[in-house]
């Protein structure tokens, strides 16, 4: 044909087709989202400090691995309380002159979502202890070891973070291992990563693709996996092994909490965390984030209470139920 | 061809068994490892059971059918109808004993003729079927299934018993039945008067003793072969791989082209090297967390290094020499510019080099996957391909064809989206928020589609047809698979933001044009194997060939799969996982990779006249291969499995746990391809490298013609 053999015409028009779909699919689209979505009234801007660590969160690539993206569908329900909106990224704009907007949102979920990870992990001693070597705290992790993060004092100063590391991990040097000033700033940006709360009456987007079984189940009256439970919400500051970290997080292994007559109190640190300790960490209110319900409760508290030879008394749905709401009006107050 | 394709299916069966083994490894591995539901394995030996039961029967029924036949008696002329039959099948030494005993007949013996036909005798039996009519729920009960299997076991032994009981006593009447029609036979043959069969025999005897004396067509004389085709080789011998066939010289390329052309390509070596050492220690990395604390060489820095190594390095640069060999080719012309060449290669490195730096330095541009190099540094690279373009262009304006051979439309256009695609991607005035968000998605699936996927299209129209010595199959089959590539490809990049907060609309546009790439994909992939139809046996003695074939199949397997993970309830299970890191090595090495070794193992010898050695090409070839079936097979299976325990709500950390040996057969397959490379580096070398070894016959001719001229000058 003439015009295939005139290559002016021939790369003109295949050029002319490929900008035109181009500007209908990226260009306009992008365009209309960047100006159509503003951020919800309460997000909260990023600290200084933030600022800084998400610099440090990207020059690590740390993307490669963790999104920030909870979808629409049932299994991410445990990233985040709501499916992440356009607005949620609206505030985001232009690093700086050398470098482009960072999302953030990701493609690979080698490790976990980090868009609620401020509510999910708050206790900054957690953080800098899984950042110096994530297998201190989670056994199977294979994220890398941020060591080059921290550096070894023989004497701290005062103003100075020191991080409680087991021995083994720092091939017997003397002093103690100190975060240094990225570190912290990383550290102030995970915290400040929360999912913000959308503004009163709007609806809140539904999930996709619910599972249909685990209602059918719930119905038949069969109860859920307490162990499972464990693993995904407490295993990695009081350990498979109940044992806690020493220094970090106590033990529940002989807990007089667990083990004790006071279920009110039990309850009542699970759902709304706990902070009475000195010597160990900030816990987060665990179950008021992950949304337990009664016998999700009573399933985690019978398999703490059975496990690592701990011998407490058994609980019903029932029982803690009561107590559920009287807790849950506690915290209200 | 059946039993081939039997032992194939045979073998994908063996795989999905030893794949299948793999669940309990991680249940081992870890305390709350993932399993399958442990019905679905009692399901599959069940089958299994029932088919050994159902065949037994079939086997069986036979048999009895043969039995019932052979009770059948003869009558009059059926019987002499089939003493025909005998005679005329006999062999020449039964003939001639035949005739020796018609010769001193009155000698009372009888013949030992043996027989093959098949008479059967015996009875008819009907073994019992497994009738198992249960209802469908029992079907998922562990018990009930086991019971049943067990139940079967003893009936499957008895019916194979019985089998085996049958089929002797089958043997016996059947001999019974021989040795009485060999009496009848015999008989026969004494009655027959000499005279009548005598001619007839002898001249069957000779017709069957004839043997060819191999000279029917050759004659005594010599062979001439004035054409030159034949390649006979000297080295006789037991070969350790097959001899393949020579490449044949170009003497009319322009030495200073083909020089760069190397350049190009032995840098592209380098980028592939580099890049997969440390794709190999990253995917190392996976199973030992702690193999260094140095920041340089952390994960999330080294695996943009790794991706666009190979990328911009390896697979680019690749590409750009073999279009530096195919677009003054095949437009009949010298190259426009060779200058604007040799400073796009200079551009491109550079853009690597300082882009690896910057990336291992912690310098990147925010995130986005292929889009990690911050813009000055892209900047090389894109001035790299416009200088690129610009000499293109000139060359194909001209040319001396009439037409533009389509592997110029692909090359060109493919340069030219890059363009549009880098200009789209780096323009900071529809990046913030979510516009960031879509735009990486159209770039980073555009990046592959129109530049490598493209790029590699355009060559591989060129040397494909080359290799093979036959044109392609169908040029309007190019030009739609051409059209429709820009018409979809253009639609498909947010899907890899299924289920985000970009617009829902966008994300089903996405999907609706991946499921069109069917046509591009059907379309290229049709005419590639419509190419090669008589010429399958052309593989046997190239080098080049296997090359290609694998990467027409992955290109087709590999394209597909990208349609099928495009589906909402495929991204379900997939997205997020590994499976898409399987996914674009069956594609970026499948295709990419295989589809460059072809042309580069075609283009390398014409260029230098030095091939490298069959075996260590043969070596590259299968590790390669190997390597990539090792990587990516278990890499698809755990996520899969993977994606399923998250869609269960299991903790997330079951996940990890659950992949350790999968992560731990990718390093063991990727380490089989960075084995691969060092071959094909070497290889490289073997076709490169200048060395001084005298050639007896070329030197002796040398010589002859220096005492020649040397004799001139003196007179």
């Amino acid at each position: 044909m003439e015009f295939f053999d005139n290559h002016k015409k021939l790369f003109g028009t295949a050029a002319l087709l490929f900008v035109v779909l181009t500007t209908f699919v990226a260009i306009m689209p992008a365009i209309r989202n960047q100006n159509n979505n503003q951020p919800l009234p309460n997000a909260e801007p990023l600290s200084a400090d933030a600022v800084k660590g998400k610099a440090i969160f990207i020059a690590n690539g740390c993307v490669a691995c963790h999104t920030q993206q909870v979808r629409n569908v049932d299994m991410d329900k445990i990233w985040g309380g709501r499916p992440s909106l356009a607005a949620d990224y609206a505030d985001i704009h232009r690093t700086d002159l050398w470098r482009n907007t960072a999302t953030l949102m990701g493609t690979e979920r080698t490790g976990p979502d980090l868009t609620d990870v401020g509510n999910r992990q708050p206790s900054k001693d957690w953080n800098l202890v899984h950042l110096y070597n994530p297998r201190i705290v989670v056994k199977e992790s294979i994220m890398p070891a941020y060591t080059w993060l921290f550096t070894i004092k023989k004497e701290p100063s005062k103003s100075d973070v020191v991080v409680n590391i087991p021995a083994q991990y720092f091939n017997g040097q003397d002093g103690k291992v100190v975060a240094t000033q990225d570190a912290l700033y990383l550290i102030a940006y995970l915290q400040s990563l929360k999912q913000t709360k959308l503004p009163d009456g709007t609806e809140t987007p539904a999930f996709l693709y619910k599972k249909e079984e685990k209602k059918a189940a719930a119905a038949n009256g069969a109860e859920p996996d307490g162990q499972a439970i464990f693993t995904a919400n407490c295993q990695s500051c009081h350990q498979a092994n109940g044992e806690g970290l020493p220094g970090a997080f106590p033990p529940l292994k002989g807990s007089p909490i667990v083990l004790g007559d006071d279920l009110e109190k039990y309850v009542d640190i699970i759902m709304n965390g706990y902070d009475a300790r000195e010597e160990f960490g900030v816990m987060p209110p665990v179950g008021t984030n992950a949304q337990f319900t009664e016998h999700e409760l009573a399933a985690l508290i019978n398999y703490e209470r059975s496990s690592w030879g701990n011998n407490g008394k058994k609980v019903t749905p029932d029982e803690v139920k009561k107590i559920l709401d009287f807790v849950k009006l506690k915290a209200a107050k | 061809m059946k039993s081939s394709s039997f032992i194939k299916r045979f073998q994908l069966l063996m795989v999905c068994t030893l794949l299948d083994a793999f669940p309990s490894m991680a249940q081992q591995a870890g305390p709350s490892g993932f399993s399958f539901s442990s019905a679905t394995g009692l399901i599959w030996l069940l089958f299994a059971l029932l088919m050994v039961t159902f065949f037994s029967v079939l086997v069986l029924r036979q048999k009895a059918e043969d039995i019932k036949n052979g009770h059948k008696r003869k009558s009059g002329k059926e019987q002499e109808h089939s003493f025909n039959a005998h005679i005329r099948n006999l062999n020449s030494k039964q003939i001639s004993r035949l005739i020796n005993y018609k010769r001193n007949t009155g000698n009372g013996k009888t013949l030992p003729i043996l027989l093959v036909l098949l008479l059967l005798s015996g009875g008819s039996l009907w073994a019992q079927g497994t009738e198992n009519q249960v209802s469908g729920s029992i079907w998922n009960e562990t018990g009930i299934l086991i019971t049943i299997i067990l139940l079967l076991i003893p009936i499957l032994f008895a019916i194979i018993f019985l089998v085996v009981k049958l089929t002797n006593a089958l043997n016996q009447s059947k001999n019974q039945q021989n040795l009485e029609d060999a009496e009848k036979l015999a008989s026969y043959l004494r009655s027959l008067p000499i005279e009548e069969i005598d001619t007839e025999l002898k001249k069957r005897k000779k017709a069957l003793d004839f043997r060819l004396n191999n000279k029917e067509l050759t004659g005594d004389q010599p062979a001439e072969d004035e054409k030159g085709l034949l390649q006979i080789n000297e080295q006789t011998g037991l070969p350790i791989v097959a001899i393949k066939k020579k490449a044949l010289p170009r003497p009319n390329i322009d030495p200073e082209l083909s020089r760069m052309i190397l350049w190009y390509l032995g840098c592209a070596t380098f980028w592939l090297l580099f890049g997969t050492t440390i794709g190999e220690y990253v995917g190392i990395k996976f199973v030992a967390p702690d193999a260094d604390h140095v920041s340089w060489l952390s994960f999330g820095r080294l695996r943009p290094v790794h991706t666009n190594a190979v990328f911009w390095g390896w697979a680019s640069l690749g590409m750009l020499g073999l279009g530096y060999y195919v677009v003054p080719r095949v437009s009949n012309t010298r190259l426009a510019n060779m200058k604007y060449g040799w400073y796009a290669l200079w551009l491109i490195n550079g853009a690597v080099i300082l882009g690896t730096l910057c990336l291992m330095a912690g310098i990147n541009n925010g995130g986005g996957e292929y889009r990690e190099y911050i813009w000055p540094v892209t900047l090389l690279f894109a001035l790299g391909i416009i200088l690129t373009l610009i000499n293109f262009l000139q060359t194909i304006a001209r040319r001396t064809t009439k037409e533009i051979y389509i592997s110029n439309w692909y090359i060109v256009a493919a340069i030219i989206f890059t363009i549009v695609i880098t200009l789209v991607a780096y323009i900071p005035y529809w990046q913030n928020g979510l516009g960031e968000t879509i735009v990486q998605g159209y770039y980073m699936h555009q990046g592959v589609g129109m530049w490598f996927m493209l790029f590699t299209l355009g060559i591989v129209y060129y040397f494909l047809p080359q290799q093979l010595n036959k044109p392609i199959y169908s040029y309007s089959l190019g030009i739609l698979a051409f059209w429709t590539q820009i018409l979809f490809y253009t639609l498909i990049g947010t899907h890899h933001f299924v289920f985000s907060s970009i617009p829902w609309w966008l994300q089903t546009v996405a999907i609706v044009g991946s499921g069109g790439m069917a046509i591009p994909v059907i379309a290229g992939t049709t005419n590639f194997i419509m190419t090669f139809k008589g010429a399958w046996y052309k593989i046997k003695d190239s080098y080049t060939l296997p090359f290609f074939l694998v990467g027409i199949i992955f290109y087709f397997t590999g394209s597909m799969q990208g349609t099928a993970e495009a589906f909402r309830s495929t991204n379900l299970i997939w997205h997020f996982t590994d499976f898409t890191v399987a996914h674009s090595h069956l594609t970026m090495y499948g295709i990419i990779s295989f589809f460059l070794w072809a042309c580069i193992y075609a283009v390398i010898p014409r260029l230098t006249g030095k091939e490298a050695p069959q075996i260590t090409i043969g070596a590259h070839f299968w590790l390669a291969l190997v390597g990539l079936m090792f990587y990516t097979i278990p890499l698809m299976y755990g996520s899969t499995l993977k994606g399923l325990l998250w869609m269960e709500g299991k903790p997330f950390i079951d996940g990890v746990i659950l992949m350790a040996p999968y992560w731990l057969w990718r390093a063991i397959g990727g380490s089989l391809m960075w084995l691969s490379h060092l071959f094909f580096a070497y290889n490289m070398y073997k076709m490169l490298a200048v060395r001084h070894v005298i050639d007896v016959r070329e030197t002796a001719i040398q010589k002859l013609s220096d005492s020649n001229s040397s004799a001139h000058t003196i007179a």
